[in-house]
C-alpha cells in the first residue's frame, strides 16, 4: 500500500476523533445497561443520578424480567426460527439458484423465472401482510412454521441473486467432468458445487439472521393468535406489564440484545464481509 | 415434444416446487392485496366491490396524506443525512488510523441490534435523560421531551433511524473506498491536486455504484419505517410521526380498513418501485469506469 498519505505514518487525531465518536454508539447501551441494574428507589431526574451506576450489581431484575416476559421460551422460539430460516435458505436458495444460474444464459423460461423471483425484492411487507394473515390462518399456518415458511420466501430474491451472481465464478466443466464419470446432475450438485459456495452460504447465513432474528412485524401478525413470542415481540407484549417499571423493562431489553450481541462478537469478521458482499452483489 | 434430458428433468424437478412456493406466499397474496383494494372489506364479515372508490378516498383522505407527508420527509432528510455521515464515517475509518478493524466493529453495533428495543432505549433517554441535561443546565427547548412535540417528535424518530442505517451504509462505502486502487491516489499526489479535488474529482465518481447501492437501500428501509415507531411514538403526538407502514397496520388489521389500506398498500407498493427505478436509472449514468 503506497501513496494514501503523504507519509505512512498513524493518522492520530483522526483515531482520537474516531474514539472519542464511539460515545454515539456506547451511551444508549450503557444507559441501558445502568438501569437494568437499578432498583426503582434510584431512579432520580437530575443528570449525575441518572449517569451514576446503581448502589449495587444485582441480577434480581434480570431474574425477575425473565420470569414476567417468560424469557426462555421467547428465547427458544426467535433460535428456532432463525436457525430454521437460514438451514432452509441455504438449501432450498442454493439449489434453486443453482437450477436457474446453469439454464437462465441458454433458456428463456429460466431467464423469466429468474426475473420474477428476483423482482419480488421491491415488494414490501405492507402490501402482503393483510392478505397473508387471512391465507396462513387458513392454511393452519399462522403460527412458528409460517413464520419460518414466510421467511423462506421474503428471502428468496436477494438470496437467488446472490447465489446465481456466486456461480457465474464457478466453472461448469468440473459438473461436465462429474457427468462424464456418471453422477447425476442432483449428486454433482451436493457433492461438488453445494460445498463450493461456502463463502456465500456464509453471507446468505449473516443476512437472514440478522433480519429475521430482529424482526417484529412478520411474528407479530402472523403469530398473534397463538400467544407465542419472538424476543422482539416479547418486548412489544410485555409493555403493560413493565408499566412504569422502567428497572425491569430496560432489564428484559438487555436480556433481548445480549443473544444477537454475542454472535456478533464471535462472528464480526463474516458479518462485517457478509453485509459488504450482500449490498455489492445484490 | 422434445425428450428431456434427465439433466433438465433434474432442473425442471427442482425450480418448480420453489417457483409454486414463491406464488403462493408472495405472488398470490399481492394479488388477493390488489382486488381487496376494491372492496370494502373491513377484515371480517361480509363485502362489496366498490371499484376504484378506495383509491380515490385515498386522495382526499387527511390521515393519509398526513402518513406521505411525514413517511417522505422522513425518507428524504434521512437518506441525505444517512449518506452524507456514512461517507464521512467510511472516509475516517479507511484512512490510516490505528485500532481500525475494532473501530468498524464498534460502529457497526446499532445495526446488529433490533430496532425495536433500540426504539424503547432511546424513547426513555429523549423522555427523562435529555429533559434532565436541559432542566440542570436550564436549557429551555430541552426541557420537554422531543417525543411529546407534534411539531419535533418525528426528529427523534429521525435521530434513531439514522443512528441505525449509519452503520449499514458506512460499511459498504469502506468496501466501496477498497475499490479504489492505490495508484490512482498516487498519480493524485503526483499532479498535485489538493484533497478536497482528490474527493470531489476522483473518489467520489469512482464510488458512484455504491452511492447507487446506498441511496436504493437506505430510501427503501427509511420509506418502510415500522419498529422504531412502534417502540418510540405508535405514531402520535396527534398521528404526526404516522408513517405509511404503520397507518396500514394499525388501521388494516384493527381498523376495519382492510380494503381501504389495501388501497393504500398498492400506491405505496409502486412508490417504492418508481423511486428506485428512478434512483437507479439517473445514478446508472453516472458511473465512471477505471
Amino acid at each position: 500500500m503506497m501513496g494514501r498519505d503523504k507519509d505512512s505514518k498513524t493518522n492520530w487525531m483522526l483515531t482520537i476523533v474516531l474514539i472519542l465518536g464511539t460515545v454515539t454508539v456506547f451511551f444508549p447501551l450503557y444507559m441501558a445497561f445502568i438501569i437494568a441494574f437499578k432498583q426503582q428507589s434510584e431512579m432520580t431526574n437530575d443528570v449525575a443520578g441518572a449517569l451514576a451506576f446503581p448502589a449495587r450489581w444485582s441480577l434480581d431484575n434480570f431474574r425477575q424480567a425473565m420470569e414476567v416476559t417468560d424469557f426462555g421460551h421467547s428465547l427458544g422460539n426467535s433460535l428456532l426460527i432463525t436457525l430454521a430460516t437460514i438451514a432452509l435458505s441455504i438449501l432450498v436458495h442454493s439449489v434453486a439458484g443453482y437450477a436457474i444460474g446453469r439454464n437462465m444464459a441458454k433458456k428463456k423460461s429460466f431467464r423469466f423465472i429468474y426475473l420474477y423471483i428476483v423482482s419480488g425484492m421491491f415488494v414490501p411487507f405492507s402490501i402482503l401482510m393483510m392478505p397473508l394473515v387471512k391465507q396462513t390462518a387458513q392454511m393452519g399456518l399462522g403460527n412458528k412454521v409460517g413464520v419460518i415458511l414466510l421467511y423462506l420466501v421474503f428471502y428468496m430474491p436477494m438470496n437467488i441473486l446472490l447465489y446465481t451472481g456466486y456461480l457465474k465464478n464457478i466453472p461448469v466443466v468440473l459438473e461436465e467432468a462429474a457427468g462424464i464419470d456418471g453422477a447425476s446432475t442432483w449428486k454433482t450438485y451436493w457433492k461438488i458445487i453445494f460445498p463450493m459456495m461456502g463463502p456465500m452460504h456464509a453471507t446468505v447465513a449473516v443476512l437472514t439472521a440478522l433480519g429475521t432474528w430482529n424482526d417484529v412485524m412478520t411474528p407479530l401478525v402472523i403469530m398473534s393468535g397463538t400467544g407465542e413470542n419472538t424476543l422482539p415481540l416479547a418486548q412489544l407484549n410485555f409493555q403493560t406489564q413493565f408499566g412504569t417499571n422502567y428497572n425491569l423493562a430496560f432489564a428484559s431489553y438487555i436480556l433481548s440484545l445480549i443473544p444477537i450481541l454475542i454472535f456478533y462478537i464471535v462472528c464480526q469478521k463474516q458479518i462485517l464481509s457478509g453485509v459488504a458482499n450482500g449490498a455489492v452483489k445484490g | 415434444m422434445k425428450k428431456m434430458s434427465s439433466r433438465n428433468k433434474t432442473y425442471w424437478a427442482i425450480i418448480t416446487p420453489v417457483v409454486i412456493l414463491f406464488f403462493t406466499f408472495n405472488t398470490l397474496p399481492m394479488i388477493k392485496g390488489v382486488i381487496y383494494s376494491f372492496t370494502n372489506y373491513r377484515g371480517y364479515g361480509t363485502y362489496d366491490y366498490v371499484g376504484i372508490r378506495n383509491y380515490i378516498d385515498l386522495f382526499t383522505d387527511a390521515r393519509v396524506g398526513k402518513s406521505y407527508l411525514f413517511t417522505f420527509k422522513y425518507a428524504i432528510v434521512g437518506t441525505v443525512l444517512v449518506n452524507v455521515l456514512s461517507l464521512i464515517m467510511a472516509l475516517g475509518l479507511n484512512s490510516r488510523i490505528r485500532f481500525k478493524s475494532a473501530l468498524r466493529g464498534i460502529y457497526f453495533v446499532p445495526n446488529v441490534l433490533g430496532g425495536l428495543v433500540i426504539g424503547y432505549i432511546f424513547s426513555f433517554i429523549f423522555t427523562y435523560i435529555i429533559p434532565a441535561v436541559g432542566t440542570t443546565f436550564h436549557i429551555g427547548w430541552m426541557q420537554n421531551s422531543i417525543l411529546a412535540s407534534e411539531k419535533y417528535a418525528w426528529i427523534g424518530v429521525l435521530i434513531v433511524g439514522v443512528w441505525q442505517a449509519v452503520a449499514m451504509n458506512t460499511i459498504i462505502y469502506i468496501s466501496g473506498l477498497q475499490t479504489v486502487p492505490g495508484d490512482v491516489y498516487e498519480a493524485c499526489m503526483l499532479d498535485g491536486a489538493s484533497k478536497w479535488q482528490e474527493f470531489f474529482k476522483v473518489t467520489l465518481p469512482l464510488v458512484v455504484p455504491f452511492i447507487t447501492i446506498n441511496l436504493v437501500l437506505s430510501t427503501k428501509n427509511l420509506l418502510m419505517v415500522f419498529d422504531q415507531i412502534m417502540s418510540l411514538t405508535k405514531g402520535g403526538p396527534a398521528q404526526s410521526t404516522e408513517s405509511i407502514s404503520y397507518l396500514i397496520y394499525r388501521n388494516g388489521m384493527d381498523g376495519g380498513q382492510f380494503g381501504f389500506q389495501s388501497a393504500n398498500a398498492v400506491i405505496f407498493f409502486l412508490v417504492i418501485v418508481a423511486i428506485s427505478i428512478f434512483q437507479m436509472t439517473v445514478l446508472g449514468k453516472k458511473e465512471e469506469q477505471l
